[in-house]
This record gives structure tokens, C-alpha cells and sequence, in this order.
């Protein structure tokens, strides 16, 4: 077995030659001085494969147009299994691997290991960085959720900014100003049909100037005897990497990534941020108010960015070591404290996001799980002025029972005959009949029967823009296609959730032109008037996320 | 990968052999878990089955007062497709037949070889399809030709005059 085993290697080295390279590659020689200080670079690789990855499988379900994008993002989300892992492990796998670059970065830039003869591998290694915050940058609008769009609003805008080239990379960014279905085909292009094989490009010449130029040695190395890159070295690039993987898989099992609402241009409330990397940019721009503001937008980036690739030519000393290069150590923590203070001024200036006005949080929101049937009756119960008659749950003597008593809890046909003629089902009963149609005292009937000690302040904290919503919700028979709080039926989407997935002008307009805003819908458009389109508006966003039933 | 242990069984000195396989023997480890990690919740994603969206619903397709008994008609409908992240509100057609004791069936329109649509013979009272040359009787079961099995069902049932269609049986799991 191990001699056939044998042969068919020796067999497919000599053919191919893939074998002695893969030796070659594993048993380079490396200074003595290295250790685990050199892992990043690895690690940065294998991060790179686990976004084309994961990238791919979620390319596997998505539709690269507005809208489209968002419906099937969410369809990965809810409907498939394992879906939010798998786009939790590319959202934190970008964080991360911007982190891990950078840490590279900063291992390379202390020990001075970009000076003669590896310039170029540096300067290479500052365009893989940039094109790392590329994919940030086109990737941050794939999921074409408000988030996504706002900051991409932002970030042409920026770019537009620029002198003499801004007109230019706005038209190559495919908007006259708007980002729309240019913009987002250019930026899908650019994340899955650009960026991927430059960078495969860019780390194959890295790493093959790393190979000619060798590991940079420590000054005292060249005294020691060489070691070998495999096994210990491989250990311990394999060990930070499985660390990193686990870092990643923990945060993207744990850590919900959101998908805010639909992306709306009418919204303008919506308060845009960047990506955390990029709020240290964001914040830089407030420094330079009114004409100043091209300074920090595009002139002091340029900057910076020009001085990363010329590091080599503006240090051209000796090798020393580390401790010596005590300049070097002074940029970087500068560089940090400037970094995490811009970046923590930014976070800590941003507004929180308002829940919605109309909802008291503060007291119980137990209301919230009624159905819209339930929620009906509430309405009823308030217009019939139930309450002047019956108790519920409070030990105010009445002339009626007390309503969340079981033992008078029928079913809801008897309770519909006795609001019709009380006597009749009760007899010596004084209560008045009610009149209203069959379906409104079955709702009340619903809610009558619902109610129990416990749950009796939802009669007290239903506010009024609920109780008018449901009774909308009702007229126009809204449960035949939709579903509330575990209630309804599921032809159109369940509507719980809804203030998480959509905007509020997006749902009204949505009322009267349902076709135009979701093309293949099958919903008749509605005409509300305003009072009963902004109450059912109102109630239907304050659906809880997750209804009862579900 | 054979190459690279051979140098430690080659190589005599016993305190390195041990170090040298606990270094390869994590690196395989270490490896080998991340690859699982990911391929296996990848699989996942890939193989089962979208969460089901919706209960059954039943499609009214028409009056049944129409039928002529053992004579099929084929009767068009509308009826909702969940296409992945979209709900498509598609046309669809089903052969029915109102059988001579009055019961109703309703056949899916593919031929069960390969997905052509078949038609109904007046002249030789048999379905048959124009691709491989099915035949199916109007039971549905396969008088000749490639097809695998008998012709598949929808489930029905008539409320009044109306025939209400719901989902499309294999014959496996017709009850």
C-alpha cells in the first residue's frame, strides 16, 4: 500500500514537479530571530480565502440588484439554514482581517523590515491594505439596507470632492450624484469581479518577494544558524490562525449582524455612519469646517497614504533592534492614539436611533401581543363603553361581573347572541344591547374571551393609534393574506418585524402603489385615508419583532 | 504529504521525532478542524431545504358542472410559487377528470418521464406525450413508452360546484 502510494507520488512529482515545490516552499530558510511576530501575514492569507468563501456562498443566493438584494440577503437570513452564520463569518471576517492587516503592518513598520532590498515587498503590501479597505468600502452596500445606502451616499459624495478627478470618479461610480442601480452594479463589480483576482495578484507577488528577499533577519541574526520554516514556524502561523478562526466563528455565531430597513433616499431622518474602520476618516472631516472640508477628505488621506508607500525612502538607515527604533514606536502610538481618539469622539457623538415616538416603552407593552382581531376589540370596548358597567381585574364594585373572571367566559357564539340581546342569553340582564355587525363583536368576543387577571392592563395601555390601526386592519381584511402576532394567514409576508425591514414613507406609499415598490407583489393598493393610514401605519410598525406563534 | 514525515522516520534522534510529529501532527489538527468548521455549515446552507414559508393552500380552479364524465379537460389556474425570495404568481394548468362515479382527480401536466407536457387523444381515449411517446390511461397509469410512473396528482376536493386544487402528489405519496 505504502510502496503503491509511493510510486504514484513520485509518478505525479516528476509530471508535474509539485511535490519538490511544495518542499521547496516548506523548507525555506528563516532567520533564528523569527518566531511568532511573523504570524500575520499568514493569517491575513487565510482570512482573504475565508471572505472568498464565504463571499462565494452567499454569491450562491443573492441577486446583485437594489431591492433584490435586500429580499434575498433576507431570504439567506430567515429562510436558510446556517445563512446567518455564514454571512456573520464574511461580516466579521472583514472586520477582522482590516485588523489583522493592519497589525501586519505595524509588526513590518516597528522592526524596520521594509528597508533595502525590500521596498517593494512594502509598498506592494500597502496596496493589498488598500485593496482590503476596498472591499470594505464596496461591500458596506451590498446588502442595500439603509445603512448600506446612506454611507454609499456619503462616500461618492467624498469622492466626488476630489480636485481636477472628483467629476470624473463620480461618472466612474455610476451616479449624476444619486446612488442607485449604476452605483450598485459598478461597486458589486468591483467587490466580486475586481478586487478578488488583483488581490490573488497582489499576495502572489508579496509573497514571492518575501521568498526572494527572505524573512527579514533581526540585526545579531546573521551569527545564528538558519532555521526552517517547516514544522515549528508552520505551527505557530497555524496556531494564530486557528485563534483568529476562532475569534471570527465566535463573533459570528454570537453576534448578530443587522439588516437595518430597506435602503429609502426619502427617509431623512437616517443619521449615516461609516464602517467602524472608517469613522477615524469620518470624524477628520469635522475638523475641517466649510471650505477647509476638502483638506480632510481627500487632501490629508492622499497624504497619508503617499507617505505609508514612501516609509522605506524616508528611513533608509541601519537595521537595529526594535527597542532602538524608539521613532518608529513614537509613530505608531501616535498614530493609535490619533486613530482611537477620532474614532471614539465619532462613536461617542452619534445619536442613538430613536425607537418609535408614539410608544411608551416605560410602561406595558403586553398589548403588543394581541391580535389585530383582539386589538379590534379593544376599540369596541372603549366605544361601547364597556367599562362604566363591567370591571376588569380592579375590585371596584360594578353593576356588570368582572370580565376576567373564567367562570363567565362562554364561547364566541354565545357571547355574540348575548351582545345582541343580552336578556335572551342572560335573562334578567340589564346591559343595553350592542349594536354592531357580526365580525366587531366577534372581535370583541375574541378579546372578552382573551382576558384574564393578568392580562387586563393591556386593556388600560393599548394606545389609541393601536386600537384605530386594528380596526383598519380589520375593515380592509388584511389578516386574509397577512399575519400578526401568530394570526393571519401567510400568502403576503408576515407583518411582525415590519419597522425593522421597512421605513415608514415606504409603508405608506406602499399602501397605494403596492406594484411599483415590489414589482411582483400580488396586494391591491389601498386607498386610507390619512387618518387611517397613519394609525394602521403607526400600529403595524410597532409590531413586535417576533410575534406570538412564530 | 508523504515526503514530510519521511525525513523523521528516517531520522534516528528520539526527542525530536516526538516534538517534530506533535508540530505536524496540530498542524494536520488544527487544520483539518477549521475546514470542518467551515465545510460543515456551508454543506448545511447549500443542501437542506428553505424553512417552508407557508401552510397549503387550496387554489379554486373551476366548476366542476362542466365535466363531462371520463372526459379530461384541461383547466388553467393562478397560483402562488414561492421562488426562493420571491412569491411569483404563476399560471398553471391540470388535466381533470371527472371520473364515472362522479369523483374528481386532477393530473399534474408533465409527463412523469422528463417534464413534457402530454395531451389528452380524443380518438384513442389516452394521454399521450409527444416527446418519447408516453401513454397513460385516464387513471393515469402508464400504457406504454419510458415513463417511470403513473402520472402525478393534485391534491383535490370539490366544495359545491368548485374544485379546489392543492399540492402536487407524487404517486408514492398519494393517499
Amino acid at each position: 500500500m505504502r510502496r503503491h502510494w509511493n510510486s504514484m507520488s513520485e509518478w505525479l512529482d516528476h509530471r508535474t514537479g509539485v511535490q519538490t515545490a511544495v518542499r521547496q516552499f516548506l523548507y525555506e530558510d528563516i532567520p533564528a530571530s523569527s518566531g511568532w511576530r511573523q504570524v500575520f501575514g499568514s493569517v491575513a492569507v487565510f482570512l482573504f480565502l475565508v471572505q472568498a468563501f464565504t463571499g462565494s456562498l452567499l454569491a450562491f443566493n443573492y441577486a446583485p440588484t437594489p431591492g433584490d438584494a435586500y429580499n434575498s440577503l433576507r431570504y439567506i437570513l430567515t429562510e436558510l439554514t446556517g445563512g446567518r452564520l455564514i454571512r456573520g463569518l464574511h461580516h466579521w471576517g472583514a472586520s477582522m482581517m482590516i485588523v489583522v492587516v493592519v497589525l501586519h503592518m505595524v509588526q513590518v513598520f516597528l522592526y524596520g523590515a521594509y528597508k533595502k532590498p525590500r521596498e517593494a515587498t512594502w509598498m506592494v503590501g500597502v496596496v493589498l491594505m488598500l485593496l482590503t479597505l476596498a472591499y470594505g468600502l464596496t461591500g458596506y452596500l451590498l446588502p442595500w439596507d439603509n445603512r448600506a445606502y446612506w454611507g454609499t451616499v456619503v462616500t461618492t459624495q467624498i469622492a466626488g470632492q476630489a480636485p481636477i478627478i472628483g467629476p470624473y470618479l463620480t461618472r466612474l461610480l455610476g451616479g449624476g450624484g444619486a446612488v442607485g442601480v449604476v452605483t450598485f452594479a459598478r461597486f458589486y463589480g468591483m467587490h466580486v469581479l475586481l478586487l478578488p483576482p488583483a488581490t490573488v495578484l497582489l499576495i502572489a507577488i508579496h509573497v514571492y518577494l518575501v521568498r526572494k528577499h527572505g524573512v527579514a533577519p533581526s540585526p545579531g541574526d546573521e551569527l545564528l544558524p538558519k532555521k526552517q520554516f517547516f514544522p515549528v514556524q508552520v505551527f505557530k502561523d497555524t496556531v494564530a490562525i486557528f485563534v483568529a478562526f476562532a475569534i471570527l466563528f465566535t463573533l459570528a455565531l454570537m453576534v448578530r449582524v443587522p439588516l437595518e430597513q430597506l435602503a429609502d433616499p426619502t427617509d431623512t431622518s437616517y443619521i449615516p455612519r461609516p464602517e467602524w474602520y472608517f469613522l477615524f476618516l469620518f470624524q477628520t472631516l469635522k475638523l475641517f469646517p466649510g471650505p477647509l472640508e476638502i483638506v480632510g477628505s481627500v487632501v490629508l488621506p492622499s497624504l497619508a497614504i503617499l507617505a505609508l508607500i514612501l516609509v522605506p525612502f524616508l528611513d533608509r538607515g541601519r537595521m537595529v533592534k526594535v527597542t532602538r527604533r524608539t521613532f518608529a514606536i513614537g509613530v505608531v502610538v501616535l498614530a493609535a492614539i490619533g486613530w482611537g481618539g477620532l474614532t471614539a469622539t465619532a462613536i461617542a457623538t452619534t445619536p442613538k436611533p430613536q425607537p418609535l415616538a408614539e410608544i411608551d416603552y416605560s410602561a406595558p407593552t403586553d398589548w403588543m401581543q394581541l391580535s389585530p382581531a383582539e386589538m379590534a376589540g379593544v376599540a369596541y370596548f372603549r366605544q361601547e363603553h364597556c367599562i362604566s358597567c363591567h370591571a376588569v381585574g380592579d375590585d371596584g364594585a360594578k353593576v356588570g361581573p368582572d370580565l376576567t373572571q373564567a367562570s363567565i367566559h362562554k364561547d364566541a357564539t354565545w357571547m355574540i347572541q348575548h351582545f345582541k340581546r343580552p336578556s335572551a342569553m342572560r335573562p334578567g340582564s340589564s346591559m343595553p344591547p350592542i349594536q354592531l355587525s357580526d365580525a366587531q363583536l366577534n372581535s370583541l368576543a375574541l378579546f372578552l374571551l382573551k382576558l384574564n387577571p393578568n392580562n387586563a392592563t393591556a386593556l388600560g395601555n393599548a394606545p389609541d393609534f393601536a386600537t384605530a390601526g386594528a380596526l383598519v386592519y380589520q375593515a380592509n381584511h388584511c389578516s386574509a393574506c397577512h399575519l400578526v402576532n401568530g394570526v393571519g394567514m401567510s400568502v403576503g409576508p408576515p407583518l411582525n418585524g415590519l419597522a425593522q425591514r421597512r421605513s415608514r414613507s415606504w409603508v405608506e406609499e406602499h399602501f397605494a402603489k403596492p406594484e411599483e415598490l415590489s414589482p411582483d407583489t400580488i396586494m391591491p393598493p389601498y386607498k386610507l385615508a390619512p387618518k387611517d393610514l397613519d394609525d394602521l401605519t403607526t400600529y403595524l410598525l410597532a409590531l413586535p419583532e417576533r410575534g406570538g406563534g412564530q | 504529504m508523504d515526503e514530510v514525515s519521511d525525513p523523521t522516520i528516517s531520522a534516528p534522534p528520539p526527542e525530536g521525532v516526538t516534538r517534530r510529529r506533535f508540530y505536524i501532527g496540530a498542524i494536520y489538527g488544527l487544520s483539518a478542524t477549521i475546514a470542518a468548521a467551515l465545510g460543515l455549515p456551508a454543506a448545511i446552507y447549500l443542501l437542506f431545504p428553505p424553512r417552508a414559508r407557508k401552510s397549503d393552500q387550496w387554489i379554486e380552479v373551476g366548476d366542476v358542472t362542466r365535466l363531462t364524465a371520463n372526459s379530461p379537460t384541461e383547466m388553467t389556474f393562478r397560483r402562488n410559487r414561492v421562488d426562493g425570495w420571491k412569491i411569483n404568481s404563476e399560471k398553471a394548468t391540470a388535466w381533470v377528470v371527472k371520473q364515472a362515479d362522479n369523483s374528481v382527480v386532477a393530473f399534474g401536466p408533465q409527463c412523469t418521464h422528463l417534464g413534457c407536457a402530454y395531451h389528452w387523444d380524443e380518438e384513442k381515449t389516452e394521454f399521450l406525450c409527444p416527446c418519447h411517446n408516453s401513454l397513460f390511461s385516464i387513471e393515469g397509469k402508464v400504457l406504454a413508452g419510458p415513463a417511470p410512473r403513473p402520472l402525478d396528482r393534485y391534491e383535490s376536493k370539490v366544495e359545491g360546484n368548485k374544485l379546489l386544487l392543492g399540492r402536487l402528489m407524487k404517486p408514492e405519496q398519494n393517499s
